[in-house]
């Protein structure tokens, strides 16, 4: 009998850590370089692709702005309202499609008969819904866009939800029957934690919908502080760079969210983690 | 209750998907008597029913036909009141739970105070020499390990009957003996009554008061071989000159079960 395995918690190496990530890092710079360097070589028109030392430049113009007193950055307001819009709608969809396929995988029938539907849902271009939410809660309520975003995310939400709370292990399920356990029981202490790796998948799925959604929304109309219309209005005036660090943002926002999904995952799933010891 | 057996079968059939052109006969005309403290252990090729006869005794499926008590009730009710553990060839322990929190699942479910669950579980983690591993995940630990962490939990509610379908199957072969060891000393401290599923003529032999000899298509009990061994049983036991007699005398009933 072997013994336990040895905890692997001896805290990150900082030097294993910037060997670990440095040919990440380094294909980045090459991507960034070459691109600076085959704009400045082929002389390409800055509405075509401008160079990343522009919209650096736009950037740090930005940042001055929204760190100097009695200034107020646009950009960083239009990301503020986006990050929001995205955010409300997440949640609410996201929470939607758990609470009801936690219903719905109460009773198995209703799971049956709704999940063709939430299946052909999912097919369908939702994003295609945005002006007829900006109609109903208006063009520049954030409500019409958190709605847009919801109804993106709701479907993955749910549809692998109800996955992971009826994919459970036979044995395992037995083993609750043998314990004479209500259903309750078992989808306190066994459908819903062996559901948890389907919903966080779901969830990292969901966080980059979010943000196309809330973008796609706001390409339809919005306030002006918003991600979206800023892109549409700098394309549509020239002024490239500007709309390349509004998409800058919205890949951060992006980046972001992932990365607050991730922490979570970890907190909640402890059991994945390499270490065990409370 | 008159009858004092802990597993009454009489006339038992099981047949899957009965009425069509798929049935299957796994079980007839099961007669099978058990009583309290015994430990017996059903032996037969693959296909023999062994593992849909403890199935029925635990009411994870249904009798086709014939009567089965259990604890003087019908199996729905002693699974009910809880009568009995259960053990089944993967330890399928909860991988979200820690080792301890593990062996308190049926208890929580029981509904039994926390200290009380602590305690409990601290007991029998003892008792399979688990004790420092309490805090730590399943996959932290090794087949054997989590096999021992089955049967604390199957026993932490003190059922009156232990149900083990190939427990040891997985494991290899050192470490099958030592489990074998183990689970003898754990029986005789709990006086549990355990009907045990196995393929192994050894295993069944160093362990069981009584083997039940089963042979396949349909799955139907051929012989039943009482062990001439005394307890307690120990590494010695296996050198014993009627532990091969035994040995010998199931493999020919196994083989003649085959050949019929």
């Amino acid at each position: 009998m072997s013994a336990a395995r040895p905890n692997k918690n001896d805290g990150p190496n900082i030097i294993e850590q910037v060997i670990y990530y440095l040919p990440t890092a380094l294909i980045a710079v090459s991507v960034l370089l070459l691109w600076e360097g085959l704009v400045r070589l082929f002389d390409v028109q800055q509405f075509i692709l401008p160079k990343p030392t522009d919209i650096l430049a736009e950037f740090v113009g930005e940042v001055r702005l929204f760190l100097a007193a009695g200034e107020s950055s646009i950009l960083f307001e239009a990301t503020g309202a986006t990050l929001w819009a995205a955010f409300g709608g997440f949640v609410i969809g996201c929470s939607a499609g758990v609470i009801i396929a936690l219903i719905t995988a109460r009773w198995t029938v209703l799971s049956e008969a709704t999940m063709p539907f939430a299946i052909a849902a999912n097919s369908v271009p939702i994003v295609a819904f945005a002006p007829i939410m900006n109609n109903w809660f208006g063009l520049t309520n954030p409500a019409s866009k958190m709605a847009i975003v919801a109804i993106i995310v709701f479907f993955p939400a749910m549809i692998n939800t109800v996955r992971g709370l009826t994919l459970v292990d036979q044995r395992e399920l037995e083993l609750m029957r043998s314990y004479a356990a209500t259903p309750f029981e078992i989808l306190r202490k066994l459908r819903i934690p062996s559901a948890l790796p389907y919903i966080f998948s779901a969830l990292r799925v969901a966080s980059a919908l979010a943000i196309i959604g809330a973008v796609v929304g706001e390409f339809f109309g919005g306030p002006r502080a918003t991600l979206g219309v800023f892109i549409t209005q700098e394309a549509s005036s020239f002024d490239f760079a500007r709309a390349w660090a509004a998409i800058v943002m919205a890949s951060l926002i992006g980046i972001g969210f992932y990365l607050v999904i991730l922490t979570l995952e970890r907190i909640m799933m402890p059991w994945e983690r390499g270490d065990g010891q409370k | 209750m008159s009858d004092p057996s802990v597993i009454q079968a009489t006339n038992l059939d099981k047949i899957y998907n009965p009425g069509t052109d798929e049935a299957v006969v796994a079980l007839q005309d099961i007669n099978l008597s058990v009583q309290p403290g015994e430990f017996v252990s059903l032996i037969g090729p693959s296909g023999c029913g062994k593992s849909t006869l403890l199935r029925l005794i635990a009411n994870l499926i249904e009798p086709t036909g014939g009567a089965l008590e259990v604890n003087g009730k019908v199996p729905s009710q002693a699974r009910l009141d809880r009568d009995y553990g259960m053990v089944f060839q993967a330890a399928t322990l909860y991988k979200w739970r820690t080792i301890a929190k593990n062996v308190q699942l049926p208890l929580e479910i029981m509904g039994y105070p926390r200290g009380e669950r602590r305690r409990r579980a601290q007991q029998m983690l003892d008792m399979v020499e688990l004790n420092e591993f309490g805090g730590h995940y399943p996959r932290q630990l090794s087949g054997g390990m989590q096999q021992r962490v089955a049967i604390a939990r199957a026993l932490v509610f003190e059922p009156s009957l232990l149900l083990m379908d190939e427990p040891f199957g997985a494991l290899d072969e050192f470490t099958r003996e030592r489990m074998n060891l183990e689970l003898l000393r754990i029986w005789q401290q709990t006086q549990t009554t355990v009907v045990f599923v196995t393929h192994s003529i050894a295993e069944a032999v160093f362990l069981s008061g009584r083997i039940v000899v089963m042979s396949p298509r349909p799955g139907r009990i051929s012989e039943i071989v009482e062990v001439d061994l005394p307890y307690p049983r120990d590494f010695e036991t296996r050198e014993d000159p009627r532990y091969f007699e035994t040995v010998t005398a199931v493999r020919e009933l196994l083989r003649d079960a085959h050949e019929i």
